[in-house]
């Protein structure tokens, strides 16, 4: 099973994946597309990967969350084009009590962002574009396209 | 081919890395007990390699790798942009 997708994600599949009898519970998340960043309008956006190891990576997030809490996970995140309002990362977390489950689910996302080899390129309503670079100031670099060489 | 240039790596390049550069892979061949450093300061002198980071991420065999670890010949490394998924 692969944790990137090129097609649209379903979050009611990921809850079907981690449903069990002994559950009471399952927490999600979705991360979804918004349409501005830092005051830009944003007009859409592309997700690039580096594939095998963001595959390695997700498989290693989820495993260390299926050590630490008693839960299951799926989780899915989107590359290619998105538009405004499209989930761009799903995160289903199954256990048997609510606490274990948002825990879960909070610990795969915040890991995730910071490990997961998967960048955005925005593109803005003026016409211009910009990669997401959270360590920049502003938190967007300008691509080669725009920026003075 | 120089001898003492013993070391043939391969380092990938991913989004904003690959477009300063122009490419998304490149071949180099470093000398015996170069290290992932060393690799980094050669893409670095690359026309357009200025734009990257003194120490960015690096990866190999799809893990995080430090700067001071001595490359092997074949290793393949990854450059990695500050990541942005989510």
């Amino acid at each position: 099973m692969g944790y990137l997708s090129a097609e649209p994600l379903v979050p009611e599949a990921l809850v079907r994946e981690v449903e069990r009898p002994e559950y009471g519970a399952v927490s999600t998340f979705l991360g979804v597309v918004r349409d501005h960043h830092a005051g830009r309008r944003v007009t859409g956006l592309e997700y690039q990967a580096y594939g095998p190891m963001a595959e390695a990576e997700c498989h290693r997030i989820v495993a260390e969350a299926e050590r630490r809490w008693p839960c299951r996970v799926a989780l899915r995140h989107r590359v290619g084009a998105l538009a405004i309002g499209e989930a761009a990362v799903v995160i289903a977390v199954g256990s048997g009590h609510r606490a274990e489950a948002f825990e879960a689910c909070r610990y795969v996302i915040e890991e995730l962002k910071q490990r997961v080899p998967i960048w955005k390129r925005e593109s803005y309503a003026d016409g211009t574009e910009a990669w997401v670079d959270p360590t920049a100031p502003g938190g967007t670099v300008p691509t080669a396209r725009e920026a003075p060489r | 081919m120089a001898t003492t240039s013993t070391l043939p790596i391969r380092v990938q390049l991913f989004a904003r890395y690959a477009e300063v550069l122009g490419r998304e892979s490149v071949a180099l061949n470093l000398p015996a007990g170069a290290t992932v450093a060393d690799a980094v300061t050669a893409i670095r002198s690359l026309p357009g390699g200025t734009l990257l980071p003194a120490r960015p991420l690096v990866a190999r065999a799809l893990e995080q790798v430090l700067p001071d670890v001595p490359l092997a010949a074949g290793d393949e490394l990854a450059l990695l942009p500050p990541m942005s998924g989510g």
